[in-house]
């Protein structure tokens, strides 16, 4: 199989620079301090945070005065591939996008209004179809807005990818991913074009991975006007009732 | 809550709905609204304005950093998010759970950042006001308040950290016994003159810090929420279970549909469940017509 075929598609369909479907909800919850529900083409994922609260049981050697402590958890549900897996969190692949995972967000909380003071951000992804972590952090944005917790801005991830002829893709699925293609993972800071995170699970040559780079970041950009837009949709609903907060 | 008799229940029979997600009911719907700003976005020039909570400064400009309305105050310029962890004000009412005991002092969950102090000396304890704290009452500690208890106090102070201290030197203050705790966000109480609240047949504490505390009302002279006396042996009637009951499913549905709760809108909202029964009230339909007619009552249409 190939990656593009001599129409300049690709498997499902899709042009090179095609991102998949993107839905997303805010507020899934009520009995949490944010929630949110991102679906990017088959890939499903689940945010939630806690906090910012009082550091409780394991996590007390972590206070610090000088800012929060940041406490993630990246899990797959044992459904959410095509095979049922049993254990699903604290195995390699779940524990590397957990420190994935903090790193990006600590680029852009702002820890230091919150002294002594602990976030919980726990992802839970129902459904894998390839660009987990992207769709992760997407929703993880989304929830951590939803808890008012301050941000510097959006941080917004997306992957991208070579296809045949050295033609650069967007938003991988997993048959690409699983086709053999390398996959670049980069998140980025919309607003100041900044970015927080890049990671690649193969080799390529050197000279395609500016067009790569820029591709992914198309897609963050994209990506980030559609979540952008689904918060202030939020707002707007639930705004309204009380008066905006106001008393 | 003590001694529910098998013939109180009555109906049995268990209903459940089920239905896919695009089926479900919202109780929010879009609205007109104010210019909002999203984390990120930039807000003006920071020439001759202050910067207030939910801002920072960029490159000489001014940038949201939560999601919510503008405020702007003479040259003070914030930010409000519509959600977030509670923020307490001296004089604040609030509800909230003992987590630890510690020298002097218990530790309280009451929905802020950090949890707050009740310090022993800013407790009435049984036996006069004036009465010297000694050694004795420090081991004595665990016996008023354990953890789990629920307690009803006052902010004191709010420390530059962000850490509340309460007191409770006050007999409406003090351990809470039989009742039911329901959970808001906090954005969502109305800061009013009164917390404590007799009406639709019950009492109710509203925490300004969304934590509100419903209780049947206490009977002639004996103090209903004040000091150290919890009495379980109390038998709630199951006329006062059922306002309870309805007063709970209402706060769901005000807090659902993100309407402010206080005591006018409790009231309202109660006026319109009273013609379902308790138990029609966990539907989303009838949710969302008590949240309709509360709002018509209250004239906040969209």
């Amino acid at each position: 199989m190939e990656l593009l075929n001599d129409q300049g598609l690709r498997l499902d369909g899709r042009k090179p620079d095609e991102l998949r479907l993107i839905k997303c909800k805010l507020g899934i919850f009520t009995h949490t301090d944010g929630s949110a529900f991102v679906e990017q083409g088959n890939t499903k994922v689940i945010a939630v945070v806690y906090g910012p609260h009082e550091v409780r049981n394991v996590h007390r050697a972590k206070t610090s005065a000088d800012g929060a402590f940041v406490n993630c958890q990246y899990s797959m549900a044992a459904f959410s591939m095509s095979e049922r897996k049993k254990r699903n969190r604290g195995d390699r692949k779940s524990t590397e996008a957990t420190i994935h995972l903090h790193q990006t967000l600590a680029a852009v909380i702002r820890t230091e209004l919150m002294p002594k003071s602990q976030i919980d951000v726990f992802i839970e992804v129902l459904q894998s179809d390839g660009g987990n972590f992207a769709a992760s952090v997407n929703a993880a944005t989304l929830a951590l807005i939803d808890a008012g917790i301050p941000l510097r801005e959006y941080v917004i991830a997306c992957t991208a990818s070579l296809g045949t002829g050295n033609v650069p893709m967007v938003d991988i699925s997993n048959l690409e991913e699983s086709l053999g293609g390398p996959t670049l993972t980069v998140a980025v800071l919309p607003r100041s074009s900044q970015i927080a995170l890049v990671e690649m699970s193969q080799r390529f040559h050197l000279d395609f991975l500016e067009p790569v780079l820029k591709m992914a970041m198309k897609g963050c950009d994209y990506t980030f006007k559609v979540l952008d837009m689904a918060v202030e949709s939020y707002l707007s609903e639930i705004g309204k009732p009380n008066n905006w907060g106001q008393a | 809550m003590a001694g529910l008799d098998r013939e109180d229940i009555g109906d049995k029979s268990v209903s459940a709905s089920f239905r896919l997600a695009s089926d479900r009911i919202s109780l929010l719907t879009p609205c007109e609204h104010p210019e909002l700003y999203t984390p990120g976005q930039d807000i003006g020039p920071e020439t001759g304005l202050l910067r207030g909570h939910g801002t920072y400064q960029d490159n000489g400009r001014i940038k949201a950093s939560v999601a919510g309305v503008l405020e702007h105050v003479n040259k003070l310029i914030m930010i409000r998010p519509l959600k977030s962890r509670y923020n307490g004000e001296i004089g604040d009412v609030v509800v909230g759970r003992i987590t630890e005991i510690q020298q002097k002092r218990w530790r309280v969950d009451a929905n802020a950042r950090l949890d707050a102090v009740l310090l022993l000396s800013s407790v009435n304890l049984p036996g006069g006001e004036l009465r010297r704290r000694s050694v004795e009452d420090e081991r004595m500690m665990r016996q008023y308040l354990s953890e789990g208890d629920l307690i009803s106090a006052e902010v004191q102070n709010v420390f530059s950290e962000g850490t509340m201290s309460l007191h409770t030197r006050n007999l409406k203050y003090g351990k809470l016994s039989q009742g039911v705790l329901v959970t808001v966000p906090a954005p969502l109480i109305k800061r009013s003159k009164t917390h404590f609240h007799t009406i639709c047949g019950i009492s109710l504490i509203i925490g300004t810090n969304g934590y509100i505390w419903l209780y049947p009302t206490p009977k002639s002279t004996e103090e209903g929420a004040g000091g150290f006396a919890r009495n379980l042996e109390l038998r709630v009637e199951p006329r006062e279970r059922e306002a309870i009951a309805r007063m709970q499913c209402c706060i769901n549905a005000l807090a659902e549909s993100r309407m402010m709760v206080y005591d006018t809108s409790l009231v309202a909202a109660f006026e319109v469940a009273n013609k379902f029964s308790v138990k029609e009230l966990l539907k989303p339909e009838v949710k969302l017509e008590i949240v309709m007619l509360t709002q018509h009552m209250m004239g906040l249409n969209c």
